[in-house]
């Protein structure tokens, strides 16, 4: 299942591991079955059709602020997903539209929060940055880097307390990694064996810094090799090798083992935000990625390839989600902005 | 010549300590570095150790002595070649180290209770009429109140440095531990930023936590997790998710302990929409506020004081006592002006009032009790019937709490006001160490009097 990983643990642990870079998908990688694999292609096709309308409705002027689309990364949350069970949680960064979609939340509430409107998640007071569901058990959307893995910590440390059985997934990026509030969290998720999969995003860059010119060591997954958490480096553009990696992560904190890590080298094809022109980094090395590496394209091959679905199925579901897309851009441009009043309300309970 | 052992200062705060057990006897042979006593403070059972060496003379305090002052000669060791006919010269001659002087300037009176005369303190609307009282510190009051809403909520849980086995830095858990469990009783490592974001993280699933900060010092490390997640969240989910939590521990200047451990943040946290902020001054401001604080649905920041821990006051003995956030106390009536304190602030306007009634001046003093929401409908009323205000705090003056009295008053109240709104703050400069400056950098009785007579125009 984990053939392409490379794992460490307490019990494992070794001076003289070997440096591995990230993995290609390889014929070992635990394979879908056709509804596993149309299901993925569906939820992860929606993610990118979302996010392209997103940046399309920024270029208009629609949606203000800051922007940070998940497009290249749809693998990760979708392979996570796949793997979970009711009443897991999660909770990410900024980056954060993928994984509402992922928790099934309607695009329309997504969006009209995008544009500030009153049917957004929020009613439009928390924008593309923070959103959150308590009934579809998303905790956000967190504007400041590191501070979710904290606040996943705890959410962990919640399903201890009830002794629920569930885990916790907290989403953050490479450059999240050198922040110290998250050491101060491996501390004591393993001191204290909470259920949480720390998931690292590693998309190469931290705004328009390198992994490499940000970090002393740019094994990820080892990050908690001082605590004793096992961490692996997972090719998160291969949607089967996230959802085996996480189901051996969640399956691990569940049996109360405490916290693992995921690194999931992924990467995003737009810049950090629809600001950023991405200049740190060659038209080439992201078109490479496109053509040989796009996680929907590989379910895509797949399913022609395997005869589990035609072009023609395969166009009718970009029509479905292309309608759904449609349909939340719509909402969103229609729905009236919040009421004056609403500046005064939700501050104090 | 004789060498007098005294009672040692085992804290910054201790003034008195029980003098609990002697390990040695008169004529026992000590060399330094054996254990001659145990010392009780109200915060832990402490072993003196010997310095020098000789043959214990005399025991001056009897073992289970209680209220043994700071520098009090206990006992007298005798060197190599002296008996016991030194002992009456040496108890005759003063002793080496003079006490520091702990008190008050010599205008204050002597040690006044920190409870109002009883005459001039309007009866605690909050308390039925007929409700017997008794004795606590605000120490117990705070365990108090933890203990008993553990007791009626199985998802409220603390969690700080040092909480569980050692029973509180302060002392404030103790207990809490055996009755509770580790489970819910819990020690974290020294990282604040990381257990106050676990803490919001556990909130926002639905758990009650109480946050223990060592010192709200520390909580600077976790201001971004206070504010940024704590604070904001119900709003930035369109009402849907908060964060129930306490975050509480002394704040303020303790004694002695330099810039970094004595800074008073309330209005640091009082500028935050989204946050509740309350500072209590007595014991049952401390029960009553802190048992409130754990079931309001908010995040409120709970700031206490380390000198006010070991004060006794009056509570109510009543079973499920809880006082509302959010209103403040008359804490004592008065005519002439209106003073304005809280937390350990009220110290200085309650021996100022004691004193300017002397001075036939009448100081209605109030009590705010919470920072955040400020409840200054009461501090209106008090300055329409009086005309005059003085707010007395520890904290810096640029941007404080008194800033936005004085704002606030003069906004709603301004032709009532008979004099400049005025206040007494700590000064704005870092909290220096030495005893003398660090006196100067904190207000004063005779500061608040000063002010008070400057209003009055009696000066």
């Amino acid at each position: 299942m984990a053939a392409t990983s490379k794992t460490t643990s307490a019990s494992s642990k070794s001076t003289s591991r070997t440096r591995s870079s990230a993995k290609k998908a390889e014929p070992a990688i635990a394979e879908f079955d056709k509804e596993q694999e149309l299901h993925a292609y569906r939820e992860m096709l929606l993610i990118r059709r979302f996010e392209e309308k997103a940046g399309q409705l920024y270029g208009m002027g629609l949606i203000g602020g800051f922007c940070h689309l998940y497009i290249g990364q749809e693998a990760v949350v979708v392979g996570l997903q796949m793997a979970k069970q009711d009443g897991d949680q999660m909770i990410t960064g900024y980056r954060d539209h993928g994984h509402m979609l992922a928790m099934d939340l309607d695009p329309k509430g997504v969006m009209a929060e995008l544009t500030g409107r009153r049917g957004g998640l929020s009613k439009g007071k928390g924008g593309s940055m923070h959103m959150f569901s308590k009934e579809k058990h998303f905790f956000g959307g967190h504007g400041i880097v590191g501070a979710q893995v904290s606040l996943g910590t705890g959410l962990g440390f919640a399903n201890k307390y009830r002794e629920n059985g569930n885990v916790a997934m907290a989403f953050f990026g490479d450059g999240a990694s050198n922040q110290g509030q998250v050491y101060e969290s491996f501390n004591m998720a393993e001191l204290w064996k909470l259920p949480v999969v720390y998931v690292i995003e590693n998309n190469k860059y931290g705004m328009g810094t390198s992994v490499a010119r940000a970090s002393a060591t740019t094994d990820l997954s080892q990050r908690g090799d001082s605590f004793g958490i096992p961490g692996e480096q997972v090719d998160g553009m291969d949607v089967r090798a996230v959802n085996a990696a996480a189901a051996k992560a969640l399956e691990w904190c569940r049996s109360g083992k405490g916290p693992y890590i995921l690194e999931m080298i992924t990467y995003r094809y737009r810049g950090h935000s629809m600001s950023d022109p991405a200049k740190y980094r060659s038209k080439d090395e992201v078109q490479k990625m496109r053509t040989e590496h796009d996680p929907i394209e590989q379910v895509r091959k797949r399913l022609i390839d395997k005869k589990w679905a035609t072009e023609e199925d395969l166009k009718g579901i970009d029509k479905d989600v292309r309608a759904r897309v449609a349909e939340a851009a719509e909402f969103a441009q229609t729905d009236p902005e919040p009421d004056a009043s609403e500046l005064y309300t939700d501050i104090l309970i | 010549m004789p060498i007098d052992i005294l009672m040692p200062a085992l804290s910054p705060t201790m003034e008195e300590g029980k003098l609990a057990k002697w390990l040695k006897s008169e004529g026992d042979t000590v060399t330094a570095g054996d254990v001659l006593a145990e010392i009780e403070t109200d915060k832990a059972t402490m072993e003196v150790e010997a310095v020098d060496e000789g043959t214990l003379g005399k025991i001056l305090v009897p073992e289970g002595t209680d209220n043994v002052k700071v520098n009090e000669k206990i006992a007298i060791l005798l060197g190599e070649g002296e008996d016991a006919s030194a002992i009456d010269t040496a108890s005759a001659a003063p002793a080496a180290a003079a006490a520091p002087a702990k008190t008050e300037a010599p205008s204050a009176p002597a040690a006044p209770s920190p409870q109002a005369p009883a005459q001039e303190t309007p009866d605690d609307p909050e308390i039925p009429a007929g409700t017997a009282m008794k004795p606590s510190t605000v120490r117990e009051a705070l365990r108090d109140a933890m203990a008993e809403e553990m007791r009626r909520d199985p998802n409220v849980f603390v969690m700080g440095e040092e909480v569980a086995e050692y029973q509180g830095a302060y002392k404030i858990t103790q207990g809490l531990l055996d009755e509770f469990s580790a489970k819910r009783v819990i020690d974290t490592p020294i990282t604040e930023h990381g257990f106050a974001g676990l803490g919001v993280g556990a909130a926002m699933a639905g758990l009650r936590p109480i946050v223990e900060f060592m010192t709200f010092n520390f909580a600077m490390q976790a201001m971004d997790q206070i504010i940024n997640s704590a604070a904001k969240t119900l709003y930035m989910s369109g009402g849907q998710m908060g964060a129930p939590i306490v975050f509480r521990g002394p704040n303020g200047a303790a004694a002695r302990v330099g810039a970094q451990h004595s800074q008073d943040y309330a209005a640091w946290y009082a500028h935050v929409p989204g946050l509740k902020v309350v500072q209590p001054y007595s014991a049952a401001d401390a029960k009553g506020l802190l048992k409130a604080a754990i079931r309001d649905p908010n995040p409120v920041i709970f700031l206490e004081n380390e000198i006010l821990y070991g004060q006794s006051f009056e509570i109510p003995d009543m079973e499920d006592f809880v006082l509302p956030i959010g209103k403040a106390k008359v804490e004592r009536g008065g005519t002439d002006v209106t003073l304005v304190s809280w937390g350990i602030g009220m110290t200085y306007a309650m021996k100022a009032a004691d004193e300017l009634a002397g001075m036939g001046i009448s100081a209605e003093v109030i009590n705010l009790r919470t920072i955040r929401p400020l409840d200054i409908d009461t501090v209106l009323a008090s300055v329409r019937k009086t005309g005059r205000i003085v707010t007395v705090e520890e904290a810096f003056p640029m941007c404080s709490v008194s800033s936005e009295i004085a704002y606030q008053v003069q906004e709603k109240a301004f032709d009532y006001l008979d004099a400049p709104v005025t206040r007494v703050t700590g000064k704005d400069v870092p909290m220096p160490y030495a005893a003398n400056l660090e006196k100067l950098a904190l207000p004063s009785v005779p500061e608040v009097i000063d002010a008070v007579k400057a209003v009055t125009y009696t000066a």
